[in-house]
């Protein structure tokens, strides 16, 4: 078990050292932020003043190993536009970019395990086929487009539910939360539900197939042989199976929902993570863009371990230290 | 066992005890598929009377494990019982509720199945597999449950049952497999066994071991038990009677020593050799040349027409299971009696 982690934890941070260089290559290329961020009004000796001063004067590489000494140390740079640390800044901004995403992926579970279990119990129900259908919707309707028009019905329409803003909060551990109060579900509703409408239908999905797989197999039969209650048979035999595919794959979906929260922060002015680094691409805070991707692969490398080993435990035939 | 449990209807009691335990009467069991219906189980009769073994064998598709699904009522779509009867005890089990069905599975009736990596839940330990069959009929403590499951466990020959009880059947090997599914089966002293093909995966002496453990609970619990097989050395061993399958269809039926010394079905005759005699007994199945008929497709007729070496024009109708001796049944027009006469 140990070896395997360590193992894991060598590999992980290769990937981070390798992401490291592309991501600021690929900053690097995108723009000169000089353009944006002195006055044009400056004469030559203040733009040189100011170039020398954010390092922008080194030859990449240069630039890179100092971006890599101090990343080293916990320092990934100062926004050139808020003059801050970019880390600090990112990372005040997370809790409501993870609030968002867990709410998410918890109501995609809760909404999507449901449909798909009825869905692969009774295939050729009516209810069932309008699940399915109602999930090709749901993968195939863009987000943004989904979440202005859920703007356009509970909030311009019927007024239900507010449009902008985390609402009121509570602070618990230094951060600010908002499903903690009324306030704060009903503006965290419409972002989750919006954020999730993808992976519920990925739930649904993986639930009907993984229930139709099960019900054939012999030890599905062999528990009904047994005397089972049929909802023994079902709640026991049948859905641990298929919670291993699905804790698996929201599991490992659960990076790519912090990243798409950037549409939907966007929409919803959720001020998490995904706002500030739409916000800042457009004036090309290169130090908090690159904090922003390195946290986000971090995140990635994190969720992929996790998911492993939470698998472990679901699934017994897997033992990690045999690997 | 079953006697002491009615005693305040004592007519049903002797009832019950007069019928067999298991009479089967012309089963038909269909799959209604795209490609056609498939007459898996097309006429079917035989009867196990208390603490008697029957031993049905036939080759690979014949319908055996269908049979024995069809006793467990677990037949599911596109399949159905479309025909005949099975009477458990004198109770006519299509006459039964899904759920009075279910008090019968795994308690009265109970099956082993065919392939012993399949039949264990992957992802559930053995005691939680084996508890929740004893809790499922009987109100028990989890840790009363859990002694008759070390015990029965211990009784199927598996060491340390303590332990092995909290381990996963991934970490069993196939015997190993199969002991726990039988250990399962015998956890309530069933009055009816199904047992399919049980021993197949286990090593000899094993087999040996859990035929004799299985002998000894016919005879001490009057337990009946329907044992399918490919293997006619069990069968002889085992057995009271034997029924063989070809097709769908129950084509001899029989003592299983008069039916093995001189087989009466010209496809039995091929299954065991052609040469009467008692040397070959404990004889496994033998290759007969040509193919099994598509049961999408049964030919007019006997069903065997095609691969028998006695077949004549009046095997395009198609026989009876007719019998030819007393307790002997053949469907065929032409039985091997003069064999049975020299023999
Ligand atoms: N669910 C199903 N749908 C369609 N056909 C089926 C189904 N289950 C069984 N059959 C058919 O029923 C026939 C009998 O199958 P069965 O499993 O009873 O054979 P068997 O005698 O047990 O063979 P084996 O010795 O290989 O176990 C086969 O031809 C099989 O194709
Ligand atoms: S009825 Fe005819 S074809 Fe069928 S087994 Fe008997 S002899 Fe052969
Ligand atoms: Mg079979």
């Amino acid at each position: 078990m140990s070896v395997y982690l360590l193992r894991r934890l060598i590999q992980a941070a290769g990937v981070v050292l390798a992401m490291s260089i592309i991501v600021f290559v690929g900053v690097f290329a995108i723009g000169d932020p000089v353009e944006i961020l002195i006055s044009p009004d400056a004469d030559q000796m203040e733009r040189e003043r100011a170039i020398a001063a954010l390092g922008l004067d080194l030859p990449l590489w240069q630039q890179y190993l100092i971006f890599l000494g101090k990343a080293v140390q916990g320092d990934l740079g100062r926004s050139f536009v808020f003059n801050e640390p970019a880390l600090e800044l990112i990372l005040q901004r997370m809790p409501a970019t993870l609030e968002l995403a867990f709410a998410a992926t918890f109501g995609a579970i809760l909404i999507g395990l449901p449909l798909g279990l009825y869905a692969g119990l009774k295939p050729n129900s009516l209810a069932s086929k309008g699940i399915m259908a109602g999930s090709i919707l749901g993968f195939s309707l863009p987000t943004f487009w989904v979440g202005l028009m859920l703007i356009m019905v509970f909030a311009v329409q019927l007024g239900w539910l507010p449009s902008t803003g985390r609402g009121e909060t509570v602070e618990i551990l230094g951060t600010r939360w908002s499903f903690l109060t009324w306030d704060g579900l009903t503006h965290l509703a419409m972002p989750a539900l919006n954020l999730a409408l993808f992976k519920i239908s990925l739930v649904i999905r993986l639930t009907r197939a993984g229930v139709r797989e099960t019900m054939l197999m012999d030890y599905v039969k062999f528990a009904r042989a047994k005397g089972l209650s049929p909802f023994r048979v079902t709640f026991v035999h049948v859905f641990k199976n298929i919670l291993i595919p699905v804790v698996t794959v929201t599991g490992l979906e659960f990076g790519s929902t912090i990243a798409f929260s950037v549409v939907t922060e966007s929409i919803f002015a959720w001020p998490g993570m995904g706002k500030l680094i739409i916000d800042s691409i457009n004036v090309l805070d290169r130090p908090v863009i690159v904090a922003y991707l390195m946290i986000v692969v971090l995140m990635f490398i994190t969720i992929n371990l996790v998911v492993d080993l939470m698998y472990s435990v679901l699934d017994p035939r897997v033992r990690l230290d045999s690997k | 066992m079953a006697d002491t449990t009615n005693t305040s209807a004592p007519t049903l009691v002797a009832a019950q005890a007069a019928a067999p335990t298991l009479e089967v009467r012309n089963l038909q069991t269909h799959f209604f598929t795209r490609a056609g219906v498939v007459k898996a189980v097309n006429d079917v009769s035989f009867t196990i009377g208390r603490g008697k073994v029957l031993g049905l064998v036939g080759e690979s598709g014949s319908g055996k494990t269908v049979t024995g699904f069809s006793i467990m009522k677990l037949i599911d779509p596109p399949g159905r019982i479309v025909g005949g009867s099975i009477l458990f005890q004198g109770r006519d089990l299509a006459t039964l509720s899904e759920e009075e069905m279910r008090t019968l599975r795994g308690n009265r009736i109970a099956m082993i199945f065919q392939d012993p990596m399949m039949t264990l839940n992957p992802v559930l330990r053995i005691d939680t597999q084996m508890i929740e069959t004893v809790q499922a009929h009987e109100k028990v403590s989890d840790a009363d449950a859990r002694a008759r499951a070390r015990d029965a466990l211990g009784m199927v020959g598996i060491p340390s049952p303590d332990e092995r009880l909290k381990s996963y059947p991934h970490q069993f090997s196939g015997g190993m497999r199969q002991r726990v599914a039988i250990a399962i089966a015998l956890l309530h002293r069933p009055d009816l066994i199904v047992a399919d093909e049980p021993t197949t995966a286990l090593d000899v002496t094993i087999q040996g071991q859990i035929l004799a453990e299985v002998q000894k609970l016919c005879a001490t619990t009057g337990t009946a038990m329907l044992w399918i097989t490919h293997d006619l050395s069990v069968v002889a061993g085992l057995a009271d009677d034997i029924a063989v399958m070809y097709a769908g269809r129950v084509v001899e039926y029989g003592d299983v020593g008069e039916v093995l010394d001189a087989p009466l079905h010209p496809y039995t005759h091929g299954l065991i050799g052609s040469v009467p005699s008692r040397n070959k007994r404990g004889v496994p199945l033998r290759q007969i040349p040509g193919m099994t008929p598509s049961l999408l497709n049964l030919p007019e007729g006997c069903s065997f027409r095609a691969r028998c070496p006695r077949a004549a024009e009046d095997c395009i109708v198609m026989p009876t299971l007719h019998p030819w001796l007393p307790n002997r049944l053949a469907r065929c027009h032409h039985p091997h009696l003069e064999e049975v006469e020299s023999a």
